[in-house]
């Protein structure tokens, strides 16, 4: 990770280069696991019982 | 903890080994693939009695059998393998020590006390209500428990990898990102708890309300949140035995990913849409609108089919790149027509990745088209699909990597290979086979979960075509040639496991062969020269195949009444 | 290799080879275009579920289709009411262990509002073998309008499984000319 290795090696420049912002997230497993909850909660389950509770009644 | 925890170094790969990790390893493997025989077992009875000459079980039985045998092999083994992937990926894979092992020997012994409960209350006979257990049909109260806490230990088990991220990061056992067999793992996790929370959501519910204290449970809510955990729960699968493969071409040719970062995209978009998927149950159901229905249905614009067919394409090409580096670069097909078929872990791991893609795959994103699923929905076309991914992707990519799991996690040399080196073949093509006619009996409209497809005892008479009777023949055929893989697969394992000769402590094994991590392919060359014109060839096949087969069926569902 | 972590730092900016984005590429238009072809259907194709359904009871939903029975039963069949609608008219049919419920008798290239509903448990409106597939839920009445295109006997299967008399449970619909 980028703090690990700063710390590390200043020497090299490459390592002074920051950590691009996708390589983040996918270095960051608890952001992935809220997205992977999020979306799934949000779109599926969440909308799809929204659609259910609009049923309208039989006359 | 950190201080108490114990290490070998393995002799092969010389990866770090943490022996609590190795001994939960071992323990989730062997209670897998206990239950893949229980539930093997079940689905040749199954098999059997569905084949029309045969018709073995009474009825009753059948649907008992049917309801144990999706239980014990969709939840239970694969699960319990999972398991042991999840502690492989993080533990041994990070060189760290396993986060929490006794949480993990809880999480252990829940599922394992969980899959017992609820094979005894299905073999009661009270509880023949099928994997889904659709509301209002009622089961005995322990049936929902068992699988509570089966999901209970699940749940904890992933809380483990977890931890163990987080421990390794800390200890720093890696420099830089996690190696992408665990991120594979880490989006199988993560999907898993989805699964789980769903499930744990209707389930806990439906048990209040089998023992009486809740009165009634929407039918429409309950499938659409069971949903959430019974498709989602194939979902994890497919993560996970794509790790599992990049994992077998890594220890096998010593490939190197293509490209890091396609890759994990590809992992991204399972995490973010493949969960989606569930809709394809609830195409056909009242009260959803098509917008909800194609969007969750294509797992958002098939962003998750994306994914897959991506990974359909780094896999072999890592493959290939890797036997182009070593030289085998003649004509387009050297580095796959001497890859070591006899090796039964690249085997099965191949043969997983076609069956997936073609059988599997095609089959499963056509059925999900909104109004293709019209022409599908409980037929078994449904099953036959699902045979294509659950068991010839997943089961048999699980299989393959226990070849290599037995010498290196439980230290055994294997036994009876001329019977392992055909395993993978007499299972996948026994599998392909039940796959492909089930789809075709789907196609003729045979139902699916259904014990006499003759309607000898029917008020009203009605025939399915005889094709469908020698389908469901075919069917019952293949299903035996499978359930002989299977047993091939038990006996090696299991007579490896405990009759095996022991290694010693450094002590490499000589088969299967994995070369040493030295071995490895660092470079391919630069993205500019990189030449895999086989796997080219093998996905514009699959590409070919799957727009024929898309627009075929959209053709047969033109030709139904029309609806509106 | 991909048991190990990244060989370089930053993968991120590893440029992708030719093929591999040609393929993403593909795969993605692909990917458009199958999302695209069920919206098209829904404008161009004459197979799609109208997706209106009501909440109900079973016996509200039996009254009426009792009344439809009352109303236009033209003969008895094994026991069953044969039921001839007038085309354009709702129709209903009940599912219940382990029986459809009535037969209809339909006119070939009409149209029909078709009720379905269960009394009980879970039901599969299968038709044979035209293969039409269809969930039928207890306590929601859904409504698909078919025109029958062909003249026939049709079967109707149970396809979801509904206990033990499940494999017994069979309908039948005409179509007349």
């Amino acid at each position: 990770m980028s703090e690990n290795n700063d710390g590390e090696s200043r020497t090299d420049p490459a390592d002074q280069e920051p950590i691009p912002m996708m390589q983040r997230l996918l270095d960051n497993p608890f952001l992935l696991l809220l997205l992977g909850i999020l979306v799934p909660a949000v779109f599926y389950i969440i909308w799809g019982i929204i659609e259910i509770t609009q049923i309208p009644i039989a006359e | 903890m950190a201080n108490t925890t114990e290490f070998r170094t393995c002799p092969t790969t010389g990866l770090k080994v943490d022996l609590a990790a190795e001994n939960l390893i071992k323990a989730n493997a062997v209670a897998a693939i206990v239950f893949l025989a229980v539930g093997g077992l079940f689905g040749l009875l199954v098999a059997l009695t569905r084949w029309p000459a045969v018709h073995f079980l009474p009825a009753d039985w059948f649907y008992l059998a049917l309801t144990a045998h999706g239980l014990d092999v969709l939840l239970v083994w694969i699960i319990f393998f999972e398991m042991a992937v999840l502690y492989f990926a993080s533990a041994v894979l990070l060189g760290s020590r396993l986060a929490g092992p006794k949480w993990a020997w809880a999480g252990f012994g829940l599922m394992l006390v969980g899959a017992i409960i609820t094979n005894i209350a299905v073999l009661r006979g009270q509880s023949s209500v099928m994997f889904t257990s659709y509301v209002p049909m009622m089961a005995e109260p322990p049936f929902y428990l068992g699988i509570i806490l089966f999901a209970v230990g699940a749940l904890i088990g992933c809380f483990v990898f977890f931890g163990t991220l987080v421990v390794a990061k800390q200890e720093r056992t890696y420099q830089g990102s996690i190696p992408l067999v665990t991120f594979g793992a880490l989006t199988a996790a993560i999907i898993a708890v989805f699964t789980i929370a769903s499930g744990a959501i209707i389930l806990i519910p439906t048990l209040l309300w089998s023992l009486g204290f809740v009165s009634y449970i929407d039918p429409l809510v309950y499938k659409t949140i069971w949903w959430g955990m019974g498709h989602s729960s194939q979902q994890i699968n497919v993560s996970a035995h794509v790790a599992v493969w990049y994992a077998i071409a890594a220890m096998v040719f010593g490939a190197k990913p293509l490209s890091e970062k396609v890759s994990r995209m590809a992992f991204l978009m399972y995490i973010l849409f493949l969960q989606l998927a569930s809709a394809h149950h609830l195409l056909v159901e009242p009260g959803f609108s098509s917008e909800w229905k194609i969007f969750n249905t294509s797992y958002a614009m098939y962003l998750a089919v994306l994914g897959s067919m991506v990974h359909g394409m780094t896999v072999p090409g890592s493959i290939e790149a890797a036997q182009r580096a070593r030289g085998l670069t003649k004509g387009m097909f050297e580095w796959l027509r001497k890859a070591p078929w006899s090796n039964p872990a690249f085997a099965g791991m191949f043969m997983s990745l076609v069956f997936f893609g073609f059988i599997g795959g095609i089959s499963g994103v056509v059925m999900g088209t909104e109004q293709i699923n019209l022409i599908m929905h409980n037929t078994l076309y449904v099953p036959g699909h699902f045979h294509g991914t659950v068991v010839a992707g997943t089961t048999l990519a699980f299989m393959a990597i226990t070849y290599l799991l037995v010498p290196l996690i439980f230290r055994r040399e294997l036994m009876f290979r001329k019977l392992a080196q055909w395993q993978p073949y007499v299972f996948g093509i026994g599998v392909a086979g039940i796959s492909l006619f089930m789809m075709g009996a789907g196609t003729l409209g045979v139902s699916r979960r259904h014990w006499d497809m003759t309607f000898a005892d029917a008020q009203l008479p009605f025939d399915y075509p005889a094709a469908a009777f020698l389908m469901m023949g075919l069917n019952g055929v293949f299903a035996v040639l499978a359930t002989l893989g299977g047993i091939m697969f038990v006996v090696v394992v299991v007579g490896s496991v405990f009759f095996g000769r022991k290694l010693g402590r450094d002590e490499k094994p000589s088969y299967p062969e994995v070369p040493p991590q030295a071995a490895a392919v660092s470079h391919y060359g630069s993205s500019e020269s990189l030449k895999i014109p086989g796997t080219v060839m093998l996905v514009g096949i699959f590409f070919v195949a799957f727009v024929l087969y898309y627009f075929v069926n959209w053709k047969y569902l033109s030709e139904i009444w029309p609806l509106s | 290799m991909a048991i190990t972590p990244p060989s370089e730092r930053i993968w991120w900016k590893e440029p992708i080879a030719k093929i591999e984005l040609i393929w993403i590429v593909v795969a993605f238009t692909w990917g458009l275009i199958m999302f695209f072809m069920m919206i098209y259907w829904h404008g161009a194709g004459e197979q799609n579920l109208s997706n209106e359904a009501y909440k109900t009871t079973a016996l509200k939903f039996s009254q009426k289709a009792e009344a439809m029975i009352d109303e236009y039963t033209v003969r008895e069949e094994n026991g069953f009411p044969v039921v001839h609608p007038p085309p354009g008219s709702e129709v209903y049919l009940i599912a219940r262990l382990w029986q459809w419920s009535p037969i209809l008798e339909l006119e070939k290239d009409q149209s029909y509002r078709l009720h379905l509903s269960s009394m009980d448990w879970q039901h599969g409106f299968s038709l044979q073998p035209v293969n039409i597939n269809v969930q039928v839920h207890p306590g929601y009445d859904m409504v698909v309008t078919i025109k029958p295109d062909q003249a026939g006997e049709y079967g109707v299967v149970c396809n979801e499984y509904c206990g033990i008399g499940h494999h017994n449970m069979v309908g039948k619909i005409y179509v007349v000319d």
